[in-house]
């Protein structure tokens, strides 16, 4: 008797874990047939947006090879340049904020401390992009909306608000044992010292964190890059580029090259994002736990 | 005035402004005249000349510009751009009118400027009098040397918290208060004010909240589908994902870090590229459309109208959305999860609850007690969720030609649309207001419940 229960009960189990197995399955499928799709379409020879097959016919590089080829209409390898270059200026400038703010705010104490933090709380809930004309404004009250200087403008726009987003860096630093701190105060240190010989060495990956989110936003924002680029053309950010493929005038004929894009611009990301998932998850499940 | 009181208190000096012009000496209280005369005297030439200089150079700009600037801003300029037939040239000219836009801007550039010069003063009265009591009692006055090295050390946080503050007076909060002001003009396409502008007090407000005009319908729909759309996406996020989660992270299921890399690798990829991507293989010729046509389960030329029926569209972001945000749940929510106590499970095991009654019955309950902060923040985020709507939709379809938003805009799209792309400023303004009033409302409920608040009570 008792043998046959366990039996029914194995039997149970096992039906229940081929269940779990072939729903994880299809779900998985979901989850990656977009990206697969994608990653087809960009090696499809068949040129046009819309084709009725599923799987392309032929397969062919000419997609990639003309994306930086191709330099008339949209000139990707100039969008690429302009974006790294952003993206490296307005990393390094915006990274020293966010790490000497959530330093200041985890480890001193000073009278403009809290105000500063309820100030960055209520900056926070308005919508980012309701002050983008207003900041389009500014700039172009300063002069930065012409020429090489729309690069400028959307560097100090990338790193303007950088101040504002120290919570997660805050958090980590605050991991960071106190009497670390006052064994070097002890020992004579500046406070200077202390922030740039010990709290930022023993940072390192909230460090590389800061660094790459800031190094990835001008990649992948293009509501503000849009707005201060207008037609600049020549100043486009990949992002643009890429949304631009998709326009009705382009469509037709770059839909495969976009495709082209979207993979090549995904696969550092992606690399980033998988080997820095870690930090991601500390750095977010730290408000959750409390 | 509570709040300063506990500020003061927990900061205690006996330099203020107020004991310096009650206690200070007479160079002390000529200082609020002369900013720097009472460092002057005190040992402190450097100090005192750059406050001078600072005094100076803010007189100097207002007698320039600033009063100008400020004495437009109560009409925001009333001289229109004008045609001249020049004679000799045989051309029209046009001469420069106002441009209220710029008067607004400068205006409120020109105030941030003086309640920087206000701050500016009292830093000079308090370290005016702080140099008298320091000389008074023997003790010894900073050189300019001196002050600039604690800047390294007592006052590192001015070193380093000031340049960000710039940049985020300049871009962050200057916007946000020219937007704020723009709420109450009348700067919109509308009879032809784009030039030239007026207050208007709360006439927006008003418009905007009348339901029998097509604004204030269209506002009002757009609300409710807002909140319908953060609530659905918030919950069907977050009950996907927690479900997902504890499927991959039963004891039984092999290979849990392929799965959760399948899942995974659709939040590495870009959002906007995703997006994108989703985009197009949902039109009526898209990717999805063929391959059901291929398979036999829609006829040749049908398609389904994912973008282009009302409801399927509002089906179809939601939809969307979970794919987007299912993984990001999951990374979030696994370690949460994973903190639920064993023997809550071993428990309901032994008295006999199958999986659903244990979700229902134990792992919902004791999420949604964790989480809660979790969850309103989701919830502010997808009120604020431009990206989802605008890349796949673009608040399309539009059912109601004479209205400016489509069926599946949220109040955020609409703000983008109405000011980018149609030019009613003034009524973006007001949108962008009742958002912020929306979020406002969660995070203050979020922020007095979390645990973070009631620890660190400063936020």
């Amino acid at each position: 008797m008792s043998v046959k229960k366990e039996y029914s009960a194995k039997r149970k189990r096992f039906i229940n874990n081929t269940i779990v197995h072939v729903i994880l399955a299809i779900l998985a499928i979901i989850w990656v047939f977009p990206i697969f799709w994608v990653i087809l379409t960009s090696f499809r020879a068949e040129k046009g947006s819309y084709v009725s097959t599923f799987f392309p016919q032929s397969y062919t590089l000419d997609n990639y090879i003309r994306l930086f080829t191709d330099t008339s209409i949209l000139n990707f390898p100039q969008m690429f340049m302009n974006t790294l270059f952003v993206a490296i200026c307005s990393c390094i400038l915006s990274s020293f904020y966010v790490l000497a703010v959530s330093y200041c705010l985890s480890r001193l104490r000073f009278k403009m401390r809290k105000p500063y933090m309820n100030m960055a709380m209520i900056l926070g809930l308005f919508p980012g992009f309701m002050s983008m004309i207003a900041v389009y404004f500014i700039l172009k009250a300063l002069g930065l909306t012409e020429g090489n200087l729309i690069r400028l403008a959307l560097i100090l726009c990338y790193s303007g608000s950088a101040g504002l987003g120290f919570q997660i860096a805050k958090g980590f630093f605050d991991t960071i044992p106190l009497a670390v701190d006052e064994a070097a105060l002890i020992d004579g240190c500046s406070r200077w010292q202390i922030f740039s010989k010990i709290t930022l060495p023993l940072s390192k990956p909230i460090i590389i964190y800061t660094v790459l989110t800031a190094f990835m936003a001008p990649w992948v924002d293009f509501i503000f890059a849009r707005v201060i680029c207008r037609a600049n053309a020549d100043q486009y950010t990949v992002a643009i580029g890429l949304w631009r493929m998709l326009e009705k005038e382009y469509i037709d004929s770059w839909y495969t090259s976009f495709a082209a894009g979207a993979v090549l611009i995904s696969i550092p990301i992606a690399i980033l994002f998988l080997s820095l998932q870690k930090y991601y998850v500390d750095g977010l499940s730290g408000a959750v736990k409390g | 005035m509570k709040i300063f009181k506990k500020y003061a208190t927990e900061f205690p000096t006996p330099y203020t402004c107020m004991n310096a012009i009650r206690e200070g000496g007479l160079e002390t209280k000529l200082t609020m005249v002369l900013m720097g005369l009472g460092n002057f005297v005190h040992k402190q030439k450097i100090k005192g000349l750059l406050f001078l200089a600072i005094e100076v150079a803010y007189i100097v700009f207002m007698a320039v510009v600033g009063i100008g600037c400020l004495s437009q801003l109560g009409s925001l300029g009333s001289v229109p751009q004008q045609e001249v037939w020049d004679e000799a040239q045989q051309v029209y000219l046009y001469t420069k009118g106002d441009q209220s836009i710029l008067i607004l801007l400068y205006g409120i550039a020109v105030i941030l400027l003086t309640v920087f010069m206000v701050c500016a003063w009292r830093c000079s009265l308090k370290s005016a009098y702080k140099a008298e009591c320091l000389e008074k009692s023997g003790k010894h006055v900073n050189t300019f040397l001196e002050d600039l090295k604690t800047l390294t050390h007592e006052n590192l946080h001015r070193l380093l918290m000031t340049p960000p503050m710039i940049f985020i007076f300049a871009f962050t909060v200057l916007p946000l208060i020219f937007m704020i002001c723009m709420a109450f003009t009348n700067y919109s396409i509308i009879d032809n004010h784009l030039m030239l502008f007026d207050w208007v007090g709360l006439d927006n407000f008003v418009a905007l909240f009348d339901s029998s005009s097509i604004l204030g319908s269209t506002f009002w729909s757009v609300l409710g589908w807002t909140l319908v759309w953060a609530f659905f996406a918030t919950f069907t996020n977050y009950i996907f994902g927690m479900i997902l989660s504890i499927l991959i992270n039963r004891k039984d299921t092999k290979a849990k870090g392929f799965w959760r890399f399948c899942f995974v690798l659709s939040c590495a990829v870009p959002m906007f590229v995703s997006l994108l991507i989703m985009r197009t293989m949902l039109q009526p010729d898209g990717a999805v459309n063929v391959l059901l046509r291929n398979l036999g389960l829609i006829a040749q030329d049908a398609s389904l109208p994912f973008f282009t029926d009302p409801t399927w569209a509002r089906v179809t972001v939601i939809v969307v959305n979970i794919w987007v945000g299912v993984p990001y749940t999951l990374l979030q929510l696994t370690g949460v999860l994973q903190n639920i106590p064993a023997e809550l499970y071993e428990a309901a095991k032994v008295d006999g609850a199958n999986p659903i009654q244990t979700f229902f019955k134990i792992t919902l309950p004791y999420m949604l007690y964790v989480t809660t902060p979790y969850l309103i923040v989701t919830f502010t985020g997808n009120v604020n969720n431009f990206n989802v709507i605008y890349l796949l939709s673009g608040g399309d379809p539009v059912t109601n030609l004479s209205s400016t938003a489509g069926s599946t805009d949220l109040l955020v799209t609409w703000l983008y649309k109405l000011t980018v792309d149609k030019q009613y400023y003034n009524v973006g303004a007001v949108i962008g207001i009742f958002t912020f009033i929306i979020l406002a409302v969660g995070a203050l409920f979020t922020y007095h419940r979390s645990k973070s608040y009631k620890e660190e009570g400063g936020f």
